[in-house]
């Protein structure tokens, strides 16, 4: 185990300095002049100047790489744009919600697309097979942006079942404010005991939560159906019916535990791609997280913001992808020899 | 588990593939109705000039009926004239991206798969850092420091897609290189870059393809994500994303303005999942011997 440790640590460094590395040669492309986004369309040459020297552009490209790589190890991820503000604190701030809301949805994925598997499994071939498959394919099909105004625009618009759009009901601020400690809404409400900011969080998340979740639970009931028609086909599944468990036992009891690995690795790889689906939820819903903030810093053209949000979801995809190897290395060790 | 008769002629083998997937064989009638609305849109669109720029704002917002089936725009374009004329677009995009992605990634590939070692490595290794972006973010983040345009989509998405053919084609052209008649190649003296490309790659290229149709409904998915955003397609041209993002205010009133864009795109990306399972299920000789 410690060398298979060290192995895996070893190659999620590399794979970080090459993510450093290549977001640094994309905020390179950039056409135009940083300093002159900067400084403003009017500024004088001894204002550009003064831009360029602060942010260090007149440098050689190795001295701006290094200069780069020290700053965002020392915590300064660099100053946006738009906000003013330092990029890493307000990636600290919208992050929080973006977490709260894909990881509602990746719950309600999870409840909703394993039992969905089970039952075609169970039925495989059959009627509630062909109707899983057929909605699996729906929900990985549809596009999430207009998904969610369709859904936004029918339940709360329309029928006015759920709020429009926002995080919670800010007025609540002012009758019960919230003691803030993981920024995390949902989670300070319920820890701090503020009830009526909590069921207002929880309204606002229906809508986008469950848009957000179509994607996921599609690919999780695909991939539950799969692994378990292919874990049905071993040999101790016969053993198992020989001695007269029920089909339904069959997979709940025997097939759902080795057909959960390859389950597992897909939620991890799903955490990051869901982020990035809900920039486009965050937009439509106006929810205060990665998303909203990467959709306006695009309306800016803000580099050092859309640098600091690529950033840390590809460092987040790499660190659930380590710890997914690492618990699968426990749980199953051939793993390792690969 | 459903098995296929794969033996018999070319059409006897798709006959047998239909019978037993049905959702494959809707994906595949779809898909062909979809090409052909793409490649005669301009003869089979009732307004073949509302796929431009044209305005007839003494039209604008009249809702479905017999003379515009999908309604109207906001300046009085007939909807399913430009739902045609989007299917050009994003059929284009799909296809230019696959190819760029799957050149790229296939000479990587079967390259890292064949020599081994340290280069197999320093490829993989590539390749990781390029997965940790996941697709819209990367192409998002390019998008943004170039131009907004369609190229630039088709750029940034096959940045994003390569790996993937990467990946697979090297752990294929592994297996394949193991094998006696490259062994065979190596003795009589054949060049490695000719035992590569004549021997290796061919052998490899099955489950590319697969891949290939799989992957063409997330190409179109993301690619509509990015005009929705406002950095690929620009007006007047017609794309699916691009159209949901100008009526997405008109929703609630006008309902026919964003909802047939979106369709389209539903459609077209289910479609080629669908086509993708089954071919997938179907050709795969590892699923098939089990």
């Amino acid at each position: 185990m410690p060398r298979y440790l060290i192995r895996r640590l070893g190659q999620a460094v590399l794979v970080v300095a090459g993510v450093i590395a290549l977001t640094f040669v994309i905020m390179r492309l950039v056409p135009g002049d940083p300093a002159v986004a900067y400084a403003g369309p009017k500024a004088g040459p001894a204002e550009l100047a003064q831009a360029r020297a602060r942010f260090g552009l007149d440098d050689p490209v190795w001295t701006q790489l290094w200069n780069y790589v020290r700053d965002l190890f020392s915590g300064d991820w660099g100053t946006s744009l738009h906000t003013r503000q330092p990029v890493a604190h307000d990636l600290a701030t919208a992050f929080p919600a973006s977490l709260e809301l894909v990881g509602a949805a990746l719950i309600v994925a999870v409840l909703a697309g394993v039992p969905l598997g089970i039952l075609a499994a169970r039925y495989h071939t059959k009627f509630p097979d062909l109707s899983v498959r057929l909605s699996s394919m729906l929900a990985v099909s549809v596009p999430v942006f207009w998904l969610a105004l369709a859904v936004q625009t029918l339940f709360a618009s329309t029928l006015g079942w759920f709020p429009v759009a926002g995080e919670y009901d800010t007025r609540l601020d002012v009758t019960s404010p919230l003691h803030v400690y993981t920024n995390i809404t949902a989670v300070d409400a319920l820890l701090t005991g503020n009830w009526p900011i909590l069921t207002s969080t929880l309204a606002h998340l229906v809508l986008p939560a469950l848009v957000v979740a179509a994607y996921p639970a599609g690919l999780i009931a695909q991939m539950t159906r799969a692994a378990l028609i292919e874990e049905t086909g071993r040999d101790h599944t016969r053993m198992e019916r020989a001695l007269g468990f029920g089909e339904t036992a069959l997979l709940t009891r025997f097939a759902l535990r080795p057909a959960a690995a390859p389950v597992l690795s897909l939620i991890a790889l799903v955490f990051a791609y869901a982020i990035v689906n809900g920039f486009l939820v965050e937009a439509v819903f106006n929810w205060p997280g990665l998303g909203r903030y990467a959709a306006d810093s695009i309306r800016s053209l803000d580099t050092p913001a859309i640098a600091g949000v690529t950033l840390l979801v590809a460092l987040l995809y790499v660190v659930a992808n380590l710890v997914v190897d690492l618990l699968q290395s426990l749980i199953d060790p051939r793993v390792r020899t690969r | 588990m459903t098995t296929v008769e794969l033996r018999g002629t070319p059409l006897r083998r798709v006959g047998n593939l239909a019978r037993a997937d049905v959702l494959a064989t809707v994906g595949a009638v779809i898909l062909a109705v979809i090409v052909l609305a793409a490649l005669l849109a301009p003869w089979l669109a009732p307004y073949p000039a509302d796929g431009g720029s044209a305005t007839h704002p003494a039209e604008a917002l009249l809702p479905p009926g017999a003379d515009h089936w999908f309604g109207t725009d906001q300046v009085g374009r007939d909807v399913f004239t430009r739902i045609l004329f989007g299917a050009r677009t994003s059929l284009f995009i799909a296809v230019a991206v696959l190819g760029l992605a799957a050149v790229a990634g296939v000479t990587l590939g079967v390259v890292a798969g064949y020599a081994g070692g340290v280069v197999r490595d320093v490829i993989m290794r590539i390749t990781d850092v390029f997965l940790a972006f996941p697709a819209l973010l990367l192409s998002l983040a390019l998008a943004v420091v170039l131009q907004p345009s369609v190229t630039t989509v088709i750029v940034a998405i096959a940045v994003t897609w390569w790996p993937w053919y990467a990946r697979l084609t090297a752990s294929v052209a592994q297996s394949v290189a193991g094998r006696g008649f490259i062994d065979a190649a190596r003795c009589l003296g054949v060049p490695a870059p000719k035992i590569v490309f004549r021997h290796v790659l061919p052998n490899s290229l099955t489950p590319v393809l697969v891949q290939l149709s799989l992957d063409a409904g997330g190409v179109i998915l993301t690619a509509s994500a990015l005009s929705y955003l406002g950095l690929g397609a620009q007006e007047p041209a017609a794309e699916w994303g691009l159209m949901v993002e100008q009526g997405q205010t008109l929703f609630t009133t006008d309902w026919w303005v964003v909802t047939f864009p979106g369709l389209a795109i539903l459609v077209t990306a289910f479609a080629f999942n669908v086509l993708g399972e089954g071919l997938r299920a179907g050709l795969d000789p590892h699923r098939r011997a089990r």
